[in-house]
């Protein structure tokens, strides 16, 4: 991409008086309009939220300066830290779920997706990608309500003394949360797994399959290593969605019971828009940024490096 | 079952499979719009059972709900804000993937950089200032305090997509094109826009859904909800129907109706868009 940036360059002083003399200004123009809107509403935020994190605000009165004190408070705190372990722990079902069961579904489709059945299918699975997840978290209320479809799917299976409104209840609320996540993304990522592995090379499974190798073995040494690229995908946009989560635990839960499902987005939501902390509720936000960030670098660098 | 399955040649074994698995992972993807279809046709106010074929079916509950959920206002709503931010958002997306990639810049490597920090950026982290910000400008609960902050927010993605599509377009039409004496702004809108056409329309879709189902950013800024999009209506309906279940379950089937009706007559345009959009972001 330089050497055809470099390229026209060169090239560009042959007509003299052309309008390529004045590249950068041009290319300026071109990049201004984003850039207003992207800094005006994404790259001054960040920085106020920064600035905001040292203070001690309620958002109407005088700001006080408070240095790295809301910062101690977020990390030490447990309400505030059990919010970032919620956090990493929904990570667990709305990552290795659908990204575990999207490679099994993947290694045993392979190369069976044509057809009319195959375009259904795939159109079906995306349905959770097209729907709001404030939808996915009504419907999926509903579902795990005392009286809902899964508690009645129990009863049938004579399980009923298990039926239960899952998402009140301390030990299971956070679980269940995590299961509407790993609905939201399981299409998504067998989707993206499955196109994958229909790139993957066949004589690859059958070299594999002359060497003795068993399914098991050509899971681990074909499949896994031939979809790192897309595996890499999956992972950061599920990460990013499990740490970031809002939406699906406002509708379901609103952080209950007993903050057992409490998130970072929620809680800075109800710190700054509620409790009127606005101080406390950006330095969240900063750690959180700087969790998603800490978490999405090393994917992506083991992606890179792995793939040369 | 071993013994009948070895018989058989190995591939219809696996494509039996294969559809099975699918078959399961279909059904399990509906269930939840099944279960809420069942308990929409319940009488309204009663707790019906998970999943039930009503004996006599309320199909009253979705015209109370599209009453009482004020749909058609809710309609002309999202619609306004998504015809505000889309095409706005794809062309200054567009013109700087176009700046960032093929006009000679120095620096345009650090300012891409910039924009891509933004790609992971959750929307928690600037939304409290962002409410400061649209307060001072004197936009908190119109329309454009959901406009404006989408399309920086989208900034971000646009770039990145469209760049990728510029970098590789080869170089020799924009020599051709400069040899004729075409001016940047000749070169974008004559020879790279048209054949952009693929990467912009896959830009357009995503952005319509995030759009569309964006429902933090309105929850914020925007108190009434009528003035909102569709997701953040669906969330203030939940709020005031949560308790009486059918009706819950028709309106939010009702508001769900409009991007799935879409999503199934641009099926192929949207499945593309969100496996692309995916492995590029």
């Amino acid at each position: 991409m330089t050497d055809t940036s470099s390229i026209s360059r060169r090239k560009g002083p042959r007509p003299p008086s052309s309008h390529w003399g004045r590249g950068a200004f041009v290319a300026w123009l071109f990049i201004a309009p984003a850039l207003l809107f992207y800094s005006a509403f994404v790259l001054v935020p960040i920085g106020t939220t920064l600035y905001y994190s040292l203070l001690r605000w309620n958002g109407i009165g005088v700001a006080q300066f408070r240095g790295f004190q809301n910062y101690l408070a977020v990390l030490t705190e447990p309400d505030l830290l059990s919010t970032i372990g919620n956090a990493f722990q929904l990570v667990l079902y709305f990552s290795l779920l659908p990204v575990g069961i999207g490679l099994g579904v993947a290694q045993v489709i392979r190369r069976h997706l044509g057809g009319p059945f195959g375009t259904t299918a795939r159109a079906i699975l995306f349905i959770p990608q097209v729907v709001p997840l404030v939808a996915a978290g009504i419907a999926w209320s509903w579902m795990l309500a005392s009286n809902g479809v899964i508690s009645q799917l129990l009863s049938l299976l004579g399980l009923g003394g298990w039926s239960r409104g899952w998402l009140g209840e301390f030990d299971f609320a956070l679980p269940a949360v995590g299961i509407i996540g790993a609905w939201v993304l399981l299409g998504l990522c067998t989707m993206l797994l499955v196109t994958g592995i229909a790139k993957i090379d066949p004589t690859l499974y059958e070299a594999a399959k002359l060497d003795g190798a068993s399914g098991w073995d050509e899971f681990i040494y074909v499949t896994v290593p031939g979809l790192r690229q897309e595996i890499g995908v999956c992972i950061t946009v599920t990460v990013i969605a499990a740490l970031a989560s809002f939406d699906i635990v406002y509708i379901a839960t609103g952080g209950g019971p007993g903050g057992v499902t409490n998130v970072p987005g929620l809680e800075i939501y109800r710190l700054a828009f509620a409790h009127r902390q606005v101080g406390l509720a950006s330095a969240l936000a900063i750690v959180l940024m700087i969790l998603v960030i800490a978490c999405i670098l090393p994917i992506q660098w083991i992606m890179r490096e792995r793939g040369r | 079952m071993s013994a009948e399955a070895t018989a058989r040649p190995a591939l219809s074994v696996g494509a039996f499979a294969a559809r099975a698995i699918l078959v399961l992972l279909m059904f399990l993807t509906l269930l939840p719009f099944i279960t809420m279809f069942s308990a929409a046709l319940a009488p309204s106010g009663t707790y019906p059972p998970g999943l039930q074929w009503p004996a006599d079916p309320q199909w009253g509950n979705f015209v109370d709900a599209f009453i009482s959920a004020k749909l058609d206002r809710l309609l002309i709503s999202s619609v306004t804000i998504v015809v505000c931010v889309v095409p706005v958002s794809v062309l200054i997306g567009t013109m700087a993937g176009f700046g960032l990639a093929k006009l000679a810049l120095r620096g345009s490597q650090f300012v891409y950089l910039l924009f891509v920090v933004g790609l992971t950026l959750p929307l928690e982290v600037v939304i409290i200032p962002l409410y400061y910000e649209i307060q001072w400008l004197g936009l908190l609960n119109t329309k454009f305090a959901i406009i404006l902050p989408l399309i920086g927010l989208f900034m971000p993605f646009s770039i990145y997509w469209m760049r990728a599509h510029f970098v590789n377009v080869p170089a020799e039409m924009s020599e051709a094109a400069q040899i004729d004496g075409a001016s940047a702004w000749q070169q974008f809108w004559l020879v790279q826009v048209p054949l952009a056409r693929p990467p912009i329309l896959s830009l357009a879709i995503l952005q319509f859904l995030w759009t569309w189902n964006s429902f933090l950013l309105p929850l914020v800024l925007v108190e009434v909800p009528l003035e909102r999009t569709m997701a953040g209506a669906l969330g203030a309906f939940q709020g005031q129907w949560g308790t009486n279940i059918p009706l819950l379950c028709a309106g939010s089937l009702i508001i769900l109706a409009p991007s799935v009706i879409l999503f199934i007559i641009f099926q192929r345009q949207f499945v593309a868009a969100l496996l692309q959009g995916a492995v590029k972001g």
